[in-house]
C-alpha cells in the first residue's frame, strides 16, 4: 500500500489534560486501551503516517504547565515538555554539560528540535538517538509517575531494545534529572550521518573525570551499533585509574571498537561502522580529556 | 470523531474553526483558509516546505495537529509583509536572486527571519546551519545565504 503523508488517515480521540493528575488519571482510566502521549510529536506523528502505527486515545500533555520547567541549581531537572531547542540555550548545559548541547545540536533541524522534546527523544527508543548518549553518560535518570505513585530510572536501563523501554501503560514520563558533574571532569559528543541534520550512522558520547594525570572514572557510550545505546565497559576498564596517554587511548579505542555489534542497514556498514567507530572513540577521549584539563 | 473547537490567531487575524483530531494544521492553513504559501513536500520531517511560526518559533505544520494550536499565534508567509509593504527579507530574497523554482521560499524566508530575532548577526556558518532543515532542491543556497546575510546588522538591507 502506497503512504499518503500529506494526511494523518487514522481516527482517534484527542484528550488535551490541563494538569498532570488529570493525565495520570487518563492513563489509569485507558491503561487496557492503546494510548499514546504527544509531546513534540516529530516521531509519533511520522509513524502514525508511514508505518500504521495505531492509537485509540492521544493525550496531548503540552498543555501542563507542571511539565514545563527548567530548574538548574543542583545538576540539571527538565520538564518532559521543554522543546529541546529551549535546552540547548541554556547557559548551564553549554558549559557543563557539552555532550548534551552537542547532542541535542545534531539532531535534525531547529523546526524540529522547536517541537521535539528529551523524553520523546528517549521514549522512541531509537538505537540512533542522539540525546541517549549523552544522558547515558551523565547518569542521567527520568521520572516516572503514575496514580500508583513516583519511581526513577536510569535512562541506561529505561530503554530495552529497539523502540522498547520499561514504561508501564499508565506512567507518564515527567522530567529527566541530570546529576551535578565533578570539577575535572570533561565531556564530548560526536557523530557520523550522511548530512548534518541526518540520523546517525554511528554516535558517541564520553564522559571522564581527570585527578592531575590519571583518568579517574569514564564512561564511553555508543549509539547506533546495537539494539540500543550501549557502554564499552571493558574499554572504559582499561582507561580507569590508568595514566593517560594517546597510546593508551589507541588501546581503548580498539577495544570499544571490538565491543560493538553493530549491522549493515540503510545508512552503512558494519565493516565501516566498526572502523569508524574506533576512529571516533580516539578522537571523542582526547577532546573530553582536554576539556577535563588533561594534556597529552 | 469528536470534533473540537479550537481558536487562534493567524497573521494577526482571530480565527475560530471547528477540526477533527487528526486533521494537520497544514491542511487547515491551504485547505480551510486558503493560505497557500506555507507547502507540504514530504509530510514527515525532511524537507521543511511547510515552515510556519507558532508563537515565533519556527515549526513544521506537517507534523502538528490542528487541535494543538487551539490558543497559539501562528505566522505564515503571508502574515510578513504590512499591506502592499514587503518584509525587508522579502526583499532581501528578490534582490539577491534567492528565489528559483520558489517551493522552499516561503519555509526558507520564515526561518530566517526567527533567526535573526535570534541571533541579529550570525557568521556564514550560522546561517547555514539554522536554514538546514529547509531544503533547496534548486540548490540556490549561495543566493538565499547572500540574503539572509544582507538582513543581519550591518548588511545592506533595511534591518529586521
Amino acid at each position: 500500500m502506497q503512504t499518503n503523508t500529506k494526511i494523518l488517515a487514522q481516527e482517534f480521540e484527542y484528550i488535551a489534560p490541563k494538569t498532570l493528575n488529570e493525565a495520570l488519571s487518563l492513563l489509569d482510566k485507558y491503561k487496557d486501551k492503546s494510548v499514546r502521549i504527544l509531546a513534540g510529536g516529530t516521531d509519533l506523528l511520522v509513524k502514525m503516517k508511514t508505518i500504521d502505527l495505531k492509537t485509540d486515545y492521544l493525550i496531548n500533555i503540552k498543555n501542563i504547565p507542571e511539565l514545563k520547567f527548567i530548574e538548574t541549581d543542583e545538576g540539571l531537572k527538565i520538564g518532559a515538555t521543554v522543546p529541546l531547542s529551549h535546552i540547548e540555550k541554556i547557559e548551564k548545559v553549554r558549559e557543563k554539560y557539552p555532550a548534551l548541547y552537542e547532542g541535542i545540536k545534531s539532531m535534525a533541524a531547529i523546526a524540529i528540535r522547536n517541537m521535539a522534546t528529551m523524553p520523546g527523544n528517549i521514549c522512541n527508543a531509537s538505537p540512533a538517538a542522539d540525546a541517549v548518549p549523552p544522558l547515558v553518560a551523565y547518569n542521567a535518570e527520568v521520572k516516572l509517575v503514575s496514580k500508583r505513585g513516583e519511581r526513577t530510572v536510569l535512562v541506561e536501563d529505561f530503554v530495552t531494545g529497539v523502540g522498547k523501554t520499561v514504561i508501564e501503560a499508565d506512567e507518564l514520563v515527567t522530567q529527566v534529572n541530570i546529576p551535578e558533574i565533578n570539577k575535572n571532569s570533561g565531556s564530548a559528543f560526536s557523530k557520523k550521518s550522511r548530512v548534518k541534520a541526518d540520523i546517525a550512522k554511528i554516535n558517541l558520547a564520553v564522559y571522564l573525570e581527570r585527578e592531575s594525570n590519571i583518568c579517574k572514572d569514564c564512561k564511553i557510550v555508543l549509539g547506533s551499533v546495537a539494539v540500543k545505546a550501549i557502554r564499552a565497559k571493558e574499554a572504559e576498564s582499561l582507561l580507569k585509574g590508568q595514566t593517560v596517554s594517546t597510546s593508551l587511548i589507541d588501546k581503548v579505542a580498539k577495544k570499544a571498537s571490538e565491543e560493538i555489534k553493530p549491522i549493515d542497514d540503510i545508512r552503512s556498514s558494519v565493516e565501516y561502522r566498526t572502523d569508524i567507530a574506533r576512529v571516533m572513540v580516539e578522537d571523542t577521549i582526547k577532546i573530553a580529556w582536554e576539556r577535563a584539563g588533561g594534556k597529552l | 470523531m469528536k470534533e473540537l473547537k479550537i481558536e487562534f490567531t493567524i497573521n494577526g487575524k482571530k480565527r475560530s474553526l471547528s477540526v477533527k483530531p487528526n486533521d494537520l494544521l497544514i491542511n487547515i492553513i491551504r485547505n480551510d483558509l486558503f493560505l497557500t504559501g506555507s507547502k507540504y513536500g514530504c509530510g514527515i520531517g525532511e524537507c521543511g516546505a511547510c515552515t510556519v511560526l507558532i508563537n515565533g518559533e519556527p515549526v513544521l505544520s506537517c507534523l502538528t495537529l490542528a487541535a494543538t494550536v487551539d490558543g497559539k499565534e501562528i505566522t505564515t508567509i503571508e502574515g510578513l509583509a504590512k499591506g502592499n509593504e514587503l518584509h525587508p527579507m522579502q526583499i532581501a530574497f528578490l534582490n539577491n536572486a534567492a528565489v528559483q523554482c520558489g517551493f522552499c521560499t516561503p519555509s526558507m524566508i520564515l526561518t530566517a527571519t526567527a533567526l535573526l530575532k535570534e541571533n541579529p548577526n550570525p557568521t556564514e556558518d550560522e546561517i547555514r546551519d539554522y536554514i538546514r532543515g529547509n531544503i533547496c532542491r534548486c540548490t540556490g543556497y549561495i543566493q538565499i545565504v547572500k540574503a539572509i546575510e544582507s538582513c543581519a546588522e550591518g548588511g545592506e538591507s533595511e534591518p529586521i
